[in-house]
Parts: C-alpha cells; sequence; structure tokens
C-alpha cells in the first residue's frame, strides 16, 4: 500500500467532512479544557446537573417524567408549541410545566435552581444530535434576519464574526462559530453556569446593541435560527467553555 | 439628493461638534477642529479597548498591549500607505468607501439599529479623539 493511499486519505476526508458542517466551540478549546468538560469529577458545570436532578425530584417533575424519558428532549428544541402558534424553548417549557402543571410559584428564567433545572433535563440528551423542530422554518426565517442584520454603535452582525471570521483572533480571543449546543454550560470567564440568553446578551452588549428580551419572539426566532445552523452537533450539556 | 446625504448625516452628530466632513475623493482633508491632533493621546486611544476598539481586530505596533486580533490589516506603516485626510475618512465613516466593511463608522450614527440606550445617538469617537488618532496613526510610518 503506498503511503498516499495510508495516510492521505483519511485526514483528507476528515478535512473534507469537517469543513462541511457546522464545529462546535468544544473543538478549538485547549486540551486542558476539553478535559475538564470530558471529565464529570471535575467539569463545573456537573453541580448543576446535579442539583437540577435534587429539583426534579422534589418539585415533583419524577411524577410525570421519567428521567430516562426526558433522552433527546432537549435535542429537538426549540420546539413549536400549539398553544403559542410559534416556538418555545427547553427553559419556556419547563417554566410553563412547573407552573401550569405542578402548580410551583414562578422562577425567574435565569435563577440558579431554573438554570439547574435546565441543566439536568439538556444533560439527559447529550451525544445526541440536534434535530431541529421542521415546523419551526418560518421563526428560523426571522432568526436568520437577525443573526444577519447589523446592529448597534459597533454596528456588527453575528453572521459577520461567527460566520465570516470564525476561526479569527478578536483581540486575544478564538472566534467560535457560536453554536448553542453546551448550554447551559459554565464559562470561566463567567466564574458560573449560565444561559444561551446571558451569551446573547453578552455579545449584543459588546456591539453596543440593546439584547434582546429572553423569551421574546424575537430571542426565540435567534435561539430557533441557531439551534437549525448547529442541526447535527452533539449537545454537551453541561459544557466549558473559556 | 445622493449628495446631500452626507451634510444631513453629520449634522446628526453635530450637537457635540461644530465640525462637518467634507469629503473630497476617497478622504476627508480638513481636520475636524482648529486644535491639531495630538499622537500620544491617539495612541492612547488606540490602545485603550473600551474607547478605540481599535486592537480587537487590528494588530498595531503597540507592543504592551498583548492580545491584539487578527481579523483587520495592521496599523504598521499605514501612515505610510494613506494620508491624514485618508485615514481621517475611514475613521468617520469607512462604509462611504464599502458599505460592507466590518470597520464601525467613528464619527456617524446613521443607519445604525438597536443602538443600547447608554449609547445612543453618541458617535464612538469626539472629534478631538477622531484628530488624536489620526494624527498618532500618521506617525506609523515603517
Amino acid at each position: 500500500m503506498s503511503p498516499w493511499r495510508r495516510q492521505g486519505w483519511l485526514p483528507l476526508l476528515a478535512l473534507l467532512l469537517g469543513a462541511a458542517g457546522p464545529r462546535s466551540g468544544f473543538e478549538t478549546m485547549t486540551p486542558e479544557l476539553q478535559a475538564m468538560q470530558r471529565d464529570d469529577a471535575g467539569n463545573p458545570g456537573m453541580l448543576s446537573v446535579l442539583e437540577g436532578e435534587a429539583l426534579f425530584a422534589r418539585e415533583g417533575c419524577a411524577a410525570c417524567h421519567a428521567a430516562a424519558a426526558l433522552r433527546g428532549v432537549a435535542a429537538r428544541y426549540p420546539a413549536h408549541d400549539a398553544a403559542r402558534g410559534g416556538p418555545i424553548d427547553l427553559a419556556g417549557r419547563i417554566a410553563e410545566c412547573r407552573e401550569q402543571r405542578a402548580g410551583r410559584p414562578p422562577l425567574p428564567r435565569e435563577s440558579q435552581p431554573m438554570l439547574a433545572l435546565q441543566s439536568f433535563v439538556a444533560h439527559q440528551s447529550r451525544g445526541l444530535p440536534i434535530t431541529p423542530d421542521p415546523r419551526l422554518a418560518e421563526a428560523r426565517a426571522e432568526g436568520e434576519r437577525l443573526f444577519r442584520e447589523r446592529r448597534g454603535q459597533l454596528n456588527l452582525s453575528c453572521a459577520q464574526c461567527h460566520e465570516t471570521l470564525a476561526g479569527g483572533r478578536l483581540a486575544g480571543a478564538n472566534i467560535p462559530e457560536g453554536h448553542p449546543n453546551g448550554y447551559p454550560l459554565y464559562r470561566l470567564e463567567w466564574q458560573a453556569l449560565g444561559s444561551l440568553q446571558r451569551r446573547l446578551r453578552g455579545c449584543f452588549t459588546g456591539v453596543r446593541a440593546e439584547p434582546l428580551a429572553p423569551g421574546s419572539p424575537a430571542a426565540l426566532a435567534l435561539e430557533a435560527y441557531l439551534f437549525g445552523r448547529a442541526a447535527g452537533l452533539p449537545i454537551e450539556t453541561p459544557a466549558v467553555r473559556p | 439628493m445622493r449628495r446631500a446625504l452626507p451634510a444631513l448625516v453629520f449634522a446628526s452628530v453635530a450637537g457635540l461638534a461644530q465640525a462637518e466632513p467634507v469629503v473630497v475623493g476617497d478622504a476627508i482633508p480638513a481636520p475636524l477642529t482648529a486644535a491639531p491632533g495630538e499622537p500620544a493621546r491617539g495612541r492612547a486611544i488606540v490602545a485603550d479597548r473600551t474607547r478605540g476598539l481599535c486592537l480587537l481586530c487590528h494588530p498595531a505596533p503597540i507592543p504592551e498591549e498583548r492580545f491584539q486580533g487578527n481579523l483587520a490589516p495592521s496599523l504598521a506603516g499605514v501612515g505610510a500607505r494613506l494620508t491624514p485626510g485618508q485615514l481621517r475618512l475611514r475613521l468617520v465613516d469607512s462604509r462611504r468607501l464599502n458599505p460592507e466593511t466590518l470597520m464601525p463608522a467613528y464619527f456617524s450614527t446613521a443607519g445604525l439599529v438597536g443602538v443600547a440606550d447608554a449609547w445612543q445617538g453618541r458617535p464612538i469617537l469626539r472629534v478631538e479623539e477622531i484628530e488624536d488618532v489620526v494624527a498618532y496613526l500618521a506617525t506609523l510610518r515603517d
């Protein structure tokens, strides 16, 4: 077998496949951070997953939902909600279920107990590919419009950095493609676990734009588009990011 | 009609300065302030990632700032490549030369969408700061 046949094909194939699909931010992290995410004993996000597991039992979620049946759910969100006639995200669904079915008092969207519940539910889908809801085409189109719209005093769009310039360096930081497959995730910059909405606020604030209100139609449309463009990427919750 | 637009645009931020930049070709030849820009102040603005923000995208010969971007051309030698007037237009509103440019308009609020309340109606830099940055960039000759 020639050296070319032995060594030439696989890297080339990997390159072609790699270039063809979305690339998780995991791929461009340092080996140390990748190891931190992989090791459940060292991944700080696992604390929230465990807290979520305890809440799930204590708040009565487990009365209806077997944890095993949650496998795959996060990979399908945001999903179409018939009552709303549009998308609902995982955080919205958990909040609705808690309040309407379990009769619990509302929790703020980004409170630690809500993040913990969301982490626990999303963690059940770890490793499963994102499978966008086909009924959300309209929301995704609106989300893509927002993704490509330049905004803020610095007049930048999501697409300019996270599509065209992904892989470049903004000051000292690598620009990732900006996929939502690891949320809620532990971010070293935050020293905390946080939501996709929090991450989006960071970018909006960075370009000096008014952030989208979490749970608003615009925020849900953008979220639906982000999950659509990340189709096939595995859920990593709880991911670790710099 | 098209020619009248820039004057209107610049008038929208004229509350902050009496300047009304006059574009000639690919440059704004006349300084925007009576007092000349100060290169040392300009260097500080360029190095400051909350004021000039330049180093987020551009590498520049400012060795004490370790984290510099690589998304835009190096500022090293920019003073030899461009005249002060050309630098001035690129700072004031680079979109005049390339509508698709990544470079924010540092002294125009025209056409911006969704600007946060704290920055509403304000350009990124004041005219004095624009002149300081032009004066600094003009010194970068190699």
